[in-house]
């Protein structure tokens, strides 16, 4: 009788620990999307407090101020990444469209690469990498700093003071850095394939004013739109809660929150990149 | 007793599973300085950062001017809450803004008032708190007393009624610790504002301290004068009060007020009753001229350099000092008569106003060239007693024939 009841706890303890060794990968994935959805709520309800602060009186020469750091500063770079991909997109598309003599629609190829998609998409991952994170380690600072709990003592909101400029900021940057980003871009497709491949310059013009029409470029400033969100969100909700995370404190809490900003936009660009275009397409 | 200011009923606080606070009661009183003290991680900021709302208690009922914080309305509580100031451990000073706007931005962000208004009410703020050249500098690039005067003037600007300090003089060397006490003791009494202090600094905050409240085992176990502290008979005493001050105080090197009663006592009991010893009362007179001449720093040196002379003359003749009060030291004599300890006191007065005084100026002078130079008076009373006759006594009548027994000048070392 004894022995039947030892055998019948040993059994019971396999049992339980099998259950506990199959369920422990799928409840370290649980466990993940619990935290992914609850981060999402969290950062959707972020940037709605955010946004329901902008018409504040005093907001005007902070915003102004974001534009300049987030706008401004970032035009050489954008400038520059732009020329050599429209460079590089002419030079490419070339080679390959000389071989089916189809080099006439390298124009339209270009604009419509740079406009549709490129565009919106190296822009938004280019200020993630020189104002995104800067913002984060800026704003983690101040919080691991007790910056943001002086603001409150001070009876000044943190979110109105801190994320509200630079998420109104990066909604008015965004799009015109786009747009800067397309007509260099397509100033260098021009380079290298007028100047350089010696392709007739009014065919690339020609080109690019018969298939480019306005719903192009109205699909390109929504998606920089959406950019601009998803990128000032992540950035000021990364740094703001630094001080909440899990896996570190302090000055590397600062660090690793930038990095998980810089990774979390470009990931959320591409991802929102396909989402966006799907539903422009429909 | 009025209403208090602020009132703690049965404040509990959690962190997890950590009880921080537990059943907290407490009173805090207007126009006085309050001084919460207790061991490092006892709570203090923790109890701090709840009067002024950036935590909230678990349990238990904040009240304000005698109402609950949490059956005010959202106006009337933004009201209470912003005659409250806040200066933090850390400073909380913007890295990116200077002084200047360090210090206007509450008045930039909140009020309505014109720009040449602002510019008006910082820069007085900016003269009182002696930053006038340290304006339009970084924080990172002033001192750290210099940081701490930037960020009690950020504090000051909005005219509070109540500013509550977390450990203002972390980190700081003794004279500069207490320099900060001694300005947060000046501008409560020049600005009338009600002083809430978290401070270990044992027993300097007793100088400036109206009350005293101790936070023991997540709770306050005390609320009184620092007199009254000395006469509570609780574990706190020996376990945190004990452990906190030492034998001897870091700025003066003189012993501290409870060791000096300890040595008093085990002194004079051996002694016959009819056998008399001396009392010297020492008083650094007009501190508040002194320290508008020469800055707070340099009138904590000469404090420090008072009780370093102190020590030299007395303890080599079997005397004991200590610091009653800011300015206000107290040496007994066991084995001297009244005309011997006249004698000494000469001795150390002329010895005093060679060497100490010039060390003093010597060292202001090479680090401020400009610096003004002010005239100083020291007092003196003795008074003879007996061993049974309580210290107090002797005290009181020693300062009741006290007299001008020097007059100190600067810039005595050429």
């Amino acid at each position: 009788m004894i022995a039947l009841d030892d055998y019948k706890q040993n059994r019971t303890g396999d049992t339980q620990r099998f259950r506990g060794t199959v369920s422990k990968p799928f409840a370290l994935i649980g466990r993940n999307v619990i935290r992914w959805i609850n981060s999402i709520g969290a950062a959707t309800i972020f940037l709605v407090l955010a946004l329901l602060k902008t018409f504040h009186p005093k907001q005007f020469q902070k915003v102004i101020q974001q534009i300049y750091y987030i706008g401004a500063r970032s035009t050489t770079i954008i400038m520059l990444v732009s020329l050599f991909t429209g460079m590089v997109l002419g030079l490419q598309s070339y080679h390959a469209l000389v071989q089916f003599g189809a080099e006439g629609s390298l124009g339209t190829l270009v604009s419509l690469s740079l406009i549709r998609e490129l565009g919106p998409v190296l822009t938004a991952i280019m200020i993630t990498a020189r104002a995104g994170s800067a913002i984060t380690a800026e704003i983690g600072v101040q919080r691991i700093s007790e910056q943001i709990d002086a603001l409150e003592t001070m009876r000044i909101d943190p979110f109105r003071y801190l994320v509200t400029p630079r998420i109104t900021a990066s909604i008015v940057s965004f799009p015109l850095l786009t747009t800067v980003f397309d007509l260099i871009g397509i100033i260098g497709g021009y380079v290298s394939a007028v100047a350089l491949m010696g392709l007739n310059a009014g065919v690339y013009s020609h080109s690019i004013r018969s298939y480019v029409d306005m719903e192009d470029l109205t699909n390109g400033f929504v998606k920089s739109l959406v950019f601009a969100v998803i990128v000032a969100t992540v950035c000021c909700y990364q740094g703001y809660f630094v001080h909440m995370r899990e896996d570190s404190k302090g000055a590397k809490a600062v660090g690793l929150a930038t990095t998980s900003a810089v990774v979390i936009s470009c990931v959320l660009i591409l991802v929102a990149d396909y989402v966006v275009t799907s539903l422009l397409m429909v | 007793m009025n209403t208090p200011l602020i009132e703690f009923k049965n404040i509990t606080k959690r962190f997890g599973e950590q009880t921080v606070l537990d059943q907290v009661n407490l009173q805090i009183y207007e126009g006085e300085v309050t001084t919460i003290i207790g061991l490092s991680g006892s709570g203090k900021s923790v109890l701090l950062k709840h009067i002024i709302g950036l935590l909230k208690p678990d349990e238990g009922t904040i009240l304000f001017r005698g109402e609950p914080i949490n059956d005010m309305k959202k106006t009337e509580l933004a009201e209470a809450m912003s005659k409250i100031s806040y200066m933090f451990q850390s400073n909380a000073l913007f890295g990116s803004m200077t002084v200047y706007e360090n210090i206007a931005l509450p008045l930039l962000e909140n009020t309505a008032m014109k720009k040449n208004e602002i510019h008006d009410r910082v820069m007085a703020r900016i003269e009182q708190t002696e930053l006038t050249e340290a304006a339009q500098k970084y924080p990172s690039e002033l001192s750290g007393g210099m940081q701490k005067r930037a960020a009690l003037a950020r504090a000051l600007i909005t005219d509070p009624q109540v500013v509550l300090f977390d450990e203002p003089t972390t980190g700081q060397d003794p004279v500069r610790k207490n320099a900060i006490l001694s300005m947060i003791a000046q501008y409560q009494k020049k600005f009338n504002f009600t002083a809430v202090m978290v401070s270990h600094e044992i027993p300097d905050v007793y100088f400036i301290s109206n009350r005293i409240l101790a936070l023991y085992d997540q709770s306050i176990v005390f609320q009184g004068t620092p007199e009254e502290l000395s006469n509570f008979d609780h574990p706190f005493n020996d376990e945190v009060i004990r452990s906190l001050e030492g034998l001897q105080k870091e700025l003066t090197g003189l012993y501290s007020r409870r060791q000096f009663k300890v040595l008093h006592r085990s002194q004079l009991q051996s002694r016959k009753s009819d056998e008399g010893y001396c009392v010297v009362v020492f008083d650094l007179s007009d501190m508040n001229s002194i320290v508008s001449a020469i800055g707070y720093d340099r009138a904590q040196e000469t404090i420090h350099s008072m009780g370093k002379y102190i020590d030299k003359h007395f303890d080599a003749i079997g005397g004991f000092s200590t610091r009653r009060k800011i300015n206000e030291f107290v040496t007994v004599l066991p084995f001297s008569d009244i005309a011997e300890t006249e004698s000494i006191v000469k001795d150390f007065m002329e010895d005093f106003q060679k060497s100490g005084m010039s060390d003093i100026w010597g060292e202001a002078q090479k680090n401020d060239p400009q610096m003004r130079c002010v005239d100083f008076s020291v007092k003196a009373g003795m008074a003879e007693g007996r061993p049974v006759a309580e210290i107090d006594s002797i005290v009181k009548l020693a300062k009741a024939h006290q007299k001008e027994i020097g007059r100190l000048r600067c810039a005595v070392k050429e």
